[in-house]
């Protein structure tokens, strides 16, 4: 029924390199904190919307911050 | 604790008390007599009232203890609030669909209105009790 997602990602990392708190980053992108750090936990798989604009407010493509696991290692 | 999340828990929470005090107010007007003879729909209809109100009025009061600390983000929800809320309603749906084929089944076999409306009863409280448990579920431990 519910399992986490296989996306892994490395918000926190460049959050924190941004200077960014959990807070101001999640106002920016449109979500409660708690929506963001279950994103960031990999507790919750961000709709392709979302994390395009997560990725922009990085200033970085899409596969810089997010990551999906090759067949062999999944 | 995110507003909607609030919001289940605090279903979660009432739902117990009301239904206990159904079955306890069922068997108090029975009164050792056959459960058939109650007058089950006052009692039926201010258990739903009780448990939509008690519902509400815990969602306020916590609502306002967690404006208090967090006056921003004590109302807020998202698209993820959305997506489990829609998971809630899936699994707690399987649980009316019981009912309901319950309830056909009882009408065939020409059960007591008693029998019928409770079946109903019951699978609309199982429908909110899994569907909120199912939902606290997704906010704890995640959704795909």
């Amino acid at each position: 029924m519910v399992k986490p997602t296989k996306v892994t990602n490395d918000i926190r990392g460049l959050r924190e390199a941004a200077g960014l708190t959990q807070v101001e980053l999640a106002r920016r992108i449109g979500v409660t904190r708690q929506t963001l750090i279950a994103i960031e936990q990999g507790r919750y798989s961000p709709t392709l919307e979302l994390a395009f604009q997560i990725a922009r407010v990085f200033g970085t493509p899409l596969d810089a911050v997010f990551r999906y696991p090759d067949e062999e290692s999944s | 604790m995110v507003y909607q999340e609030r919001n289940t828990w605090a279903g979660l929470i009432v739902l117990p008390f009301v239904l206990t005090g159904y079955v306890i107010a069922i068997l108090q007007a029975a009164d050792g007599g056959p459960l058939t003879e109650v007058q089950w729909w006052p009692i039926m209809l201010w258990t739903i009232g009780g448990g939509i109100v008690g519902t509400i009025v815990l969602s306020i009061v916590w609502g306002i203890l967690a404006g208090l600390r967090d006056p921003e983000g004590a109302s807020a929800s998202d698209l993820r609030d959305r997506d489990i809320a829609r998971l809630g309603d899936r699994v707690g749906q399987a649980f009316l669909v019981i009912a309901g084929l319950g309830v056909i089944a009882l009408c065939a076999l020409e059960a007591a209105w008693f029998w019928i409306a409770n079946a109903m009863f019951l699978g609309f409280a199982m429908s909110a009790l899994v569907g909120g448990i199912a939902q606290v579920i997704a906010y704890r431990r995640g959704l795909a």
